[in-house]
């Protein structure tokens, strides 16, 4: 078993509006999984089904091969995008609390709670209520609370929301951490650059239906289109673009460098290699850039959902 | 099920350690001895202060009737001229002057007779004047047909209805009506239970929407958990209030009615005796012997019946109520959207509270009772007020009791399925203020 998480042809209606449509994933064990998708793709749906607040219409849900059940709830760890605390509640009292929720015995979690103070350094927080708190000090709190009771899969809605960079990184840190101890972690998310750096796996989602997903490098190479951008110091450069136009499907690239050479995006035909392109480019002019152009996630998200947009 | 203590038990914290009901705790019952000691206070003042009103009687036909009670006491004057009754009212500061002229017979009297003060008379005292007139006129009149003393005492005799039961129990009047007090009571104390707390619970769900926190919860407990400790809670909390509130009232009233027995013994010995002094010793004796006859009436009270079913009619109606209030708290995003499902809350709690006061007191075994009495959403309420009088023949028939608790179980089946259901879509829903409609499409969610 290879996946801690399998979601098999899930389908979510609220009524006559479809949220989820015939949606299936898979998450593999120790991944950190991008959930990815415009704002009401069904993201959050599909969390609820996993945290068993909603049931699915149809299609199910496996946890470690096995339908989800109760037991389940304590092996996960949801940190929601709509979160918050009890303001009028003591720290630690509410921290303990939302931690006997989730299963764990008062000394234990007593105990671990101590340890993740100390170790985001917010000890001295635990007789403050919530609402002496700024929103950054309330998220850590809720971060705790997330991982405090060590469960398989750690879902995460928009964590870095409301954190200064120097937390989203604290907590950055941590998330790969715990995945390296063997958490699984689901990640939803639009900060793109956050799932270039983090996620191994993602899904699309786009209007109820998955259209993309797999292995972010895999997807990145199938995304690729042997493309490549290219600096070109010549003394004829408007020369040298009309015969490489004549050749490969040239476009203007704009990148930064010290020099003022001629800057293009080559693409070449299948079959070209770069080997190809730059012993042909080398000796033409002296080639002082050569890159091959691998997609972002951010060029895959918003390429993938417009084509979907477009064939309707 | 441990989830679920730990949920009860939070919310009861909360609740008891909420600044504005600790506040409220020690306060009521202060508060409502310290009423009570007011009205006391202020009836006792105000009897002490006896209206004299001045009596110019030409005609000497009416002076000896007026006779000093315990709120006016009457003054006669002799000889002098009206104008100069009236100035000396004015000038000692009495209440008024009710001047007698002398006329040729007893009727031109009675028309001329008038009176006269300051301000508006209060229609008390005229009344006790009119009837102290109008007693006289009648004896005078009785008098020239003819009639002597002895008959006008014969006459004048007062009447009572002695009232019997077909058993031979002398029944005794108002005693329906004290026993629909003592259920009205109870009733009463439903309501009263079921607006506040229910409240809370409402407000409480609330609470959590806005803070956000919900959805962190229902991620480790159910819905439905969540709701459940949430109504328990605040019953508890609620309890705790109420035992506190009617042991603290208890003493505290015990203190008052220690400061105020000795008050009005006071008031007793101080107290003029009436000349027929024998007269009111044997009503006192009589009432003594009423009042005993109202306290064995009383104490044949059904109180187990009473206490069973109030118990049970309580945590049914409390059940139903919070878990409706749960359910708006989850429908809304803050308290001022929750009044347009206020109404058909309170509607039907107010309905038997009035129902119980004017239909149940005067009748509580009619029709308008016993409906109302089965149908669940009032029945916590009426039928407390009429089971004071019993179970069986003279009473609540049994197979009316056994229906309203059935229909009251059934409905609190049903509305606690129907409120989660809308509780568990509605606390995840942020934004727009929800409509009946769509409260109806949540169900099928």
């Amino acid at each position: 078993m290879n996946n801690l998480l399998e979601a098999k042809d899930v389908v979510k209606k609220f009524g006559a509006f479809t949220a989820l449509n015939k949606v299936s994933l898979e998450i593999p064990k120790e991944s950190i999984f991008g959930l990815l998708g415009p704002n009401g793709a069904g993201k959050t749906t599909l969390i609820r089904i996993i945290n068993q607040i909603t049931y699915p219409d149809q299609g199910n849900v496996l946890f470690e091969g096995e339908p989800l059940q109760p037991k389940h709830i304590a092996m996960i760890g949801y940190l929601p995008e709509e979160r918050g605390l009890y303001k009028s509640m003591k720290v630690g009292e509410q921290a303990l609390y939302l931690a006997q929720l989730k299963g764990l015995h008062k000394q234990e979690a007593k105990k671990r709670l101590k340890y993740w103070f100390e170790r985001l350094e917010i000890g001295d927080w635990w007789g403050k209520k919530v609402q002496e708190l700024s929103k950054g000090m309330a998220q850590k709190i809720q971060f705790v609370v997330t991982v405090l009771h060590q469960p398989k899969l750690l879902i995460f809605d928009e964590p870095f929301s409301g954190f200064d960079p120097i937390n989203a990184n604290l907590i950055k840190e941590e998330i790969l951490e715990l995945r390296k101890q063997g958490s699984t972690v689901i990640f939803s998310t639009h900060r793109m650059e956050s799932v270039e750096e983090l996620c191994d796996h993602i899904a699309l989602i786009h209007k109820s239906r998955k259209i993309l997903d797999g292995n972010l490098i895999d997807i990145k190479k199938a995304y690729k289109n042997n493309t490549y951008e290219v600096g070109l110091e010549s003394n004829d450069k408007h020369e040298l673009k009309k015969e490489l136009s004549s050749k490969f499907k040239v476009e203007d690239a704009d990148f930064k460098t010290v020099g003022d050479e001629l800057k293009l995006k080559i693409q070449l035909n299948d079959g070209g290699t770069a080997n190809d392109l730059l012993s042909y480019l080398a000796d033409k002019a002296s080639v002082s850039h050569f890159i091959e152009m691998i997609p972002s996630a951010s060029d895959i998200f918003i390429q993938t959902v417009n084509k979907n947009d477009i064939n309707g | 099920m441990d989830k679920l203590k730990l949920i009860i038990k939070r919310e009861y914290l909360a609740k008891v350690r909420n600044k504005s009901f600790i506040i409220m705790t020690i306060l009521s019952p202060l508060l409502i001895v310290g009423m009570v000691a007011l009205v006391v206070f202020l009836t006792k003042v105000n009897a002490d202060q006896k209206k004299v009103i001045a009596v110019f009687d030409e005609s000497f036909l009416f002076a000896e009737s007026f006779k000093a009670t315990s709120t006016e006491s009457f003054l006669l004057f002799h000889e002098l001229s009206l104008k100069e009754a009236k100035d000396s009212v004015n000038a000692m500061g009495y209440y008024g002057l009710l001047h007698i002229p002398n006329r040729e017979n007893i009727d031109a009297i009675a028309e001329n007779t008038a009176f006269y003060s300051g301000k508006a008379p209060s229609i008390s005292i005229l009344s006790s004047m009119e009837t102290i007139i109008e007693n006289k006129i009648r004896e005078k009149k009785l008098t020239k047909y003819g009639l002597g003393e002895r008959d006008l005492q014969e006459i004048s005799k007062s009447f009572e209805l002695k009232t019997e039961s077909f058993t031979g129990e002398r029944n005794l009047k108002g005693v329906n009506e004290i026993k629909a007090i003592i259920g009205g009571a109870f009733g009463y104390l439903i309501m009263m239970f079921i607006i506040i707390y229910g409240a809370f619970v409402m407000r409480s769900v609330i609470e959590e929407k806005t803070s956000r926190i919900i959805e962190v919860i229902i991620s480790s407990v159910k819905p439905f958990q969540l709701m459940l400790g949430k109504i328990l809670g605040t019953a508890m909390a609620g309890v705790t209030q109420f035992v506190i509130w009617i042991i603290s009232a208890g003493i505290l009233s015990m203190i008052l009615f220690s400061v105020m027995g000795i008050s009005i013994g006071e008031l007793n010995s101080t107290a003029n005796l009436p000349p027929d002094a024998i007269d009111t010793m044997t009503k006192i004796s009589e009432s003594q012997s009423e009042i005993q006859l109202y306290v064995t009436e009383l104490s044949k009270l059904p109180i187990i019946t009473l206490i069973v079913s109030f118990i049970i009619y309580f945590i049914l109606g409390y059940l139903i109520y919070s878990s409706i209030y749960a359910a708006i708290g989850a429908a809304v995003d803050n308290e001022t959207d929750t009044q347009q499902f206020m109404i058909p809350v309170i509607m039907p709690l107010m309905l038997a509270i009035y129902v119980g006061f004017f239909s149940v007191f005067e009748n509580p075994h009619g029709p308008i009772a016993v409906g109302f009495s089965l149908f669940p959403l009032t029945s916590p309420i009426v039928m407390l007020m009429r089971l004071p009088s019993g179970i069986g023949a003279d009473g609540v028939p049994l197979w009316q009791l056994i229906t309203s608790v059935i229909l009251l179980i059934g409905t609190f089946v049903f509305i606690v399925w129907l409120a989660s259901k809308i509780y568990r879509v509605g606390i995840l829903m942020y934004g727009k203020k929800p409509s009946y409609k769509e409260l109806y499409k949540w169900l099928k969610y």
